[in-house]
C-alpha cells in the first residue's frame, strides 16, 4: 500500500518537475519505478506506457495554441517505429548494470541541455 | 528526410532508455529544422505518443511492462505537467534550472554508483 501511495505521490512529483522544464516525464518515471523496486528493465519499458497520458494531455494543450506541426510530428513518429523496436530489442540484450549505467549517462546529457537553455535564458 | 533521421535516431533512444526522446527530438529540431522552442516541443510531444506505443508494444511482448505501476506513475503526472507548465510563468525558472539539472546529476551518480 505504501509504495502505491509513494508511487503516485512521485508521478505528481515527476509530472509538475517535466512541465515545469519542458523535459519527458521518462527521465525522471524510470529512477522512480527503479526506486519503487522494478529493474531497470522493467521500470524503462513501463516507464515508456506512463509517459502516454502526460503526452495526451500535452499534445492536447500545445494544440490549442497551434504549436503542433502535425505532418513533420507524423513523419518523425513514424519514421521512430522500427527504430524502436531494434532499440527495445537491444535493451533486451544488455546486461541490467550496462543499461543503468547508460541511463546515468542519458541523465547527464539532459541536465547539460537544461543548464545550457537555462543559461541563454533572460532571468 | 531531416526528419525520418530525427525519427530514427529518436526512436531507437526512446525504447532503449525508456524515455519520450524529446531530449533527442528538441534539440535536433531546434538545430537541423531551426524550429523555436515552442514549436519543437509540441511537435516533439506529438511524435512521441507513436514513438512510445511503438516501444510500449515491443516491450508487452516480452512481457517487461507493469501495467499498474504505469497508472500509478503515468496518470498523477498528466496533471502533474499540467500544473507545471503553469507553474513555469511564476516561478524564476532560471534558477530553478540550475538546481533540476543539479538534482538529475545526483540521481545520475546514484545510478553510477549502484
Amino acid at each position: 500500500m505504501t509504495t502505491y501511495v509513494l508511487a503516485v505521490l512521485l508521478g505528481v512529483v515527476a509530472g509538475v518537475l517535466a512541465g515545469m522544464f519542458g523535459v519527458g516525464g521518462g527521465i525522471l518515471f524510470v529512477p522512480t519505478l527503479t526506486w519503487l523496486g522494478l529493474t531497470q528493465l522493467h521500470a524503462e519499458a513501463t516507464s515508456l506506457l506512463a509517459i502516454i497520458p502526460t503526452v495526451v494531455v500535452g499534445v492536447w494543450r500545445h494544440n490549442r495554441y497551434g504549436n503542433v506541426r502535425w505532418a513533420s510530428a507524423a513523419v518523425i513518429g513514424v519514421a521512430s517505429i522500427g527504430a524502436a523496436v531494434g532499440g527495445a530489442q537491444v535493451a533486451e540484450s544488455l546486461p541490467e548494470s550496462t543499461l543503468r549505467k547508460l541511463f546515468a549517462v542519458l541523465l547527464l546529457f539532459t541536465a547539460a541541455q537544461i543548464a545550457w537553455r537555462a543559461r541563454k535564458r533572460p532571468a | 528526410m531531416t526528419f525520418v533521421l530525427i525519427g530514427l535516431v529518436a526512436g531507437f533512444f526512446s525504447a532503449l532508455f525508456g524515455v519520450g526522446g524529446g531530449v533527442v527530438i528538441v534539440p535536433l529540431l531546434l538545430l537541423a529544422a531551426k524550429w523555436d522552442l515552442r514549436t519543437a516541443s509540441a511537435t516533439s510531444l506529438a511524435a512521441i505518443g507513436i514513438t512510445a506505443t511503438a516501444g510500449v508494444v515491443t516491450y508487452v511482448v516480452h512481457g517487461e511492462v507493469r501495467p499498474l505501476y504505469a497508472l500509478l506513475v503515468g496518470v498523477p503526472a498528466a496533471f502533474g505537467a499540467a500544473s507545471g507548465s503553469a507553474l513555469q510563468r511564476r516561478l524564476p525558472v532560471r534558477t530553478l534550472s540550475f538546481l533540476f539539472a543539479a538534482l538529475l546529476v545526483g540521481i545520475a551518480i546514484d545510478m553510477l554508483l549502484r
